[in-house]
């Protein structure tokens, strides 16, 4: 490969839910760890979303809910990513999640949930840990 | 089957995951792209193409999502690419385009990717030209390109689409900055956006004036046409202005622009493969830090250097350097 992948990440808020401060500091702290984000804005649907990520040929989609929908929804985005094919996506939450929560949404695709006040250092050193190679 | 191979097969059936794997292959690997490309060539050439430019919160993507809507009403599939700037610094990018598009994007008839420029000057990514080729062989009829918000020179669209469409809006300037040079002498179209505010018809004149000065009874003149996106106004007018643009285009000189363009392409490819060659092969036989070393000592100069370099390899052309 002649040059370094780029992560691309689609940064995404699902659902209802209309806060959205926590997804645009983390989106502009992955942009400036030198990634390419793609932000899809608020009020999206997991259909909406999976297809993004399709489209985009995304290597992470990071989900931002504080909505409470968390156990609707994520399952739902998971779901539908692996059923386009795109079960190498590294899948991350975000928001207000209830730590007795965590383990059934990583059941379900979830790779990592990281809840308010996580240092932006500790997601982008996870991205880049968990990322596939290419 | 390889996997280029799958690529190409699922780019010509409309498949949307090969559609967005080919695209990042383009940004990613341009060497290995180039095989790609040269499967795909000869199915482009169908699509129209339609460049969007302006200055930084014109209203370019809004405006796109409202001409998208325009398009699948008449059934049209459309492509976009939305290209926003990367940082020089870090080499991130926030991509917002989509933002407004959203509405589109479970639309199987609709393909929006989102691009980051890498650091290419011009308005656009190194990649943008080959992925419109992708969606054009893909087989969407439309293939909409938007450009990261254009200052002054950022020309480069110029080269790809068949129609180019300057957005403005009002209190962006006076009549001085509506007759320097650079995007304002490449639209074909230009729309004064967010038309309800103040001043638009102002906006409007300026712009007419400046058209008026450089027309030179071009057979073809460009429209002013005054859009408010937000509210979903003017932009059947825009749309009807643009297949205007295109019937003048089948119809005048069409051909001449192409040939023009394909010859830049390809001196660019020539360009970019001979570069690449020589400079490779310098690198391995040590031979470029030797001459770097010269260089800098001043016993040559670049341009002497590369006339030396050059004077073997190609021997047998008659150009003078």
């Amino acid at each position: 490969m002649s040059r370094k992948r780029k992560i691309r990440i689609v940064v995404a808020k699902p659902g209802l839910d209309s806060h959205d401060r926590g997804a645009k500091v983390i989106a502009r702290a992955f942009r400036d760890a030198g990634m390419e984000v793609i932000y899809t804005g608020l009020w999206q649907t997991p259909e909406q979303i999976a297809e993004t990520a399709l489209q985009e040929d995304a290597d992470v989609v990071a989900l931002s809910i504080l909505s409470g929908a968390h156990m609707t929804l994520f399952p739902k985005i998971t779901e539908l990513l692996k059923k386009k094919g795109l079960n190498e996506i590294l899948v991350l939450g975000g928001g207000v999640i209830p730590e007795e929560d965590i383990p059934a949404l990583k059941k379900v695709g979830i790779a990592e949930v990281f809840g308010p006040d996580t240092h932006t250092g500790k997601i982008i050193e996870f991205i880049k840990e968990n990322t596939r190679k290419k | 089957m390889n996997h280029n191979g799958q690529l190409v097969e699922g780019v010509l059936k409309g498949d949307r995951r090969s559609i967005a794997r080919t695209i990042t292959l383009i940004e990613n690997n341009p060497s290995e792209a180039r095989k790609v490309i040269s499967k795909l060539y000869s199915h482009t050439g169908k699509a129209q193409i339609i460049g969007i430019t302006g200055p930084t919160g014109s209203g370019k993507s809004t405006l796109i999502e409202r001409l998208v809507k325009e398009l699948r009403r008449k059934g049209k599939s459309v492509g976009i690419i939305a290209v926003d700037p990367s940082s020089p610094f870090t080499g991130g990018a926030f991509l917002g385009d989509r933002i407004r598009m959203q509405k589109h994007s479970i639309d199987g008839k609709v393909f929006i990717r989102s691009m980051a420029t890498r650091n290419s000057s011009g308005g656009l990514a190194r990649a943008t030209r080959d992925a419109v080729r992708v969606l054009d062989a893909s087989g969407k009829e439309v293939a909409i390109v938007e450009t990261v918000g254009a200052g002054q020179s950022e020309v480069d669209i110029r080269k790809i689409a068949h129609t180019v469409v300057v957005v403005l809006a009002p209190g962006l300037g006076d009549d001085i900055q509506a007759i320097k040079a650079g995007i304002m002498e490449i639209g074909d179209i230009f729309v004064v956006n967010k038309a309800d505010r103040e001043n638009a018809d102002a906006s409007v004149i300026d712009i007419e004036t400046t058209i008026n000065m450089s027309w030179e009874k071009k057979k073809w003149r460009p429209p002013v046409i005054k859009t408010t996106a937000a509210k979903g106004e003017g932009t059947t007018e825009l749309l009807n202005h643009i297949s205007l643009h295109m019937k003048y285009l089948e119809n005048e000189g069409f051909d001449k622009q192409r040939r023009q363009d394909v010859e830049t392409e390809l001196a660019e490819a020539i360009k970019q493969k001979t570069t690449d060659s020589i400079i490779g092969e310098l690198k391995r036989t040590g031979e470029l830090e030797e001459l770097i070393g010269k260089i800098l000592a001043k016993k040559t100069d670049p341009y002497s250097a590369a006339d030396t370099l050059l004077k073997e390899r190609l021997k047998g052309f008659k150009t003078r350097t």
